[in-house]
């Protein structure tokens, strides 16, 4: 679709990435408690993605459905979070010092 | 009708259902959707090796965000400069066309240039991909992988960029909506999805 849409103000995109960057790192920065911390970025990076997809790749002036094919990848991988918790729930593991570095060295 | 012939001439065989003006875009997008369900992969697997260690080394102290905040402001800036360029073919304007795609492949190279100088340091610093001085080795694993996966993707782009320069260099391929506009379009969908990565990227091994 060259011509069915304006072009959008790309450095207007460009600009707000940049400043959601720079509240990224100022949130981490900040040092706020761990789950508010997880909370904020995911938010921002979801926002950021968002605006990349919707504007720089043009979603946002196709068919809906295909927006909806991008977001199962979204969906797929949230699920994955849930499948793996029994793998790592179950024992909290320890790595063996015998593979750090030092002791690779040491032989 | 061969691929080739379809794409150049002005009678596409059947209309695409959701991207009417060309059957490609609907093929990377396809294309997009499965690379992402990797990196997602990828980042879940992570998380779970993360969550389930006791002495994960703290990324934020290990591998540092200047450099890297650093490398993501340029593939910010790298993304408008490839719709900029994509823009500039529409509106036939074959200099400006040109000069930012340039803009955008050498913003991914120095991405890329980057790359290997935090690596370096890092794996100068003892940083391997099968231990660490610091805590659990899977910290180096999924750094390198994860990293050096989404590297190889901006190393394909760059390629695929250099590709377009040369087509829309060329005098013979016309400028405004049609073939060119189309073909280079598309790659600037993958290459706007290599900056998506990195923001997940960025924010769960750098940030988190």
């Amino acid at each position: 679709m060259a011509e069915a849409h304006a072009s959008p103000n790309y450095w207007m995109i460009w600009f707000y990435l940049f400043i959601l960057t720079v509240v990224e790192i100022a949130v981490v920065l900040s040092h706020p408690p761990k789950l508010l911390l997880v909370i904020a970025l995911v938010s921002l990076a979801l926002a950021k993605a968002a605006m990349v997809a919707a504007y720089f790749m043009h979603l946002r002036f196709e068919a809906r459905t295909l927006s909806l094919i991008a977001l199962t990848p979204l969906v797929l991988g949230t699920l994955l979070i849930f499948i793996l918790i029994p793998d790592h729930s179950a024992v909290p593991h320890k790595t063996d010092p015998g593979i750090k570095p030092a002791a690779v060295q040491s032989h | 009708m061969s691929q080739v012939a379809s794409m150049h001439s002005a009678v596409e065989p059947a209309e695409s259902p959701l991207t009417p003006e060309n059957w490609g875009k609907l093929g990377m997008w396809i294309f997009l959707v499965g690379d992402a369900m990797g990196f997602g992969t990828l980042l879940a697997g992570y998380g779970a090796m993360r969550y389930g260690s006791v002495d994960w080394p703290n990324p934020l102290e290990r591998l540092g965000i200047n450099l890297t905040a650093f490398m993501t402001f340029l593939l910010i800036c790298s993304s408008v400069t490839m719709v900029k360029g994509l823009e500039s073919i529409r509106l036939r304007d074959r200099g400006k066309a040109k000069m930012y795609l340039a803009l955008t492949a050498l913003g991914g190279a120095g991405f890329l240039g980057l790359q290997v100088f935090e690596w370096t340091h890092l794996i100068e610093g003892g940083l391997k991909i099968y231990a660490n001085p610091w805590g659990a080795s899977l910290f180096g694993t999924t750094f390198f992988i994860i990293t050096g996966f989404h590297g190889l993707h901006v190393t394909g782009g760059v390629i695929y960029l250099l590709v377009m320069l040369s087509i829309v260099s060329k005098a013979s391929n016309a400028l405004g909506p049609g073939w060119t506009y189309n073909v280079v379009e598309i790659t600037g969908l993958y290459w706007h999805f290599v900056d998506l990565v990195w923001i997940m990227v960025f924010t769960f091994i750098y940030l988190l």
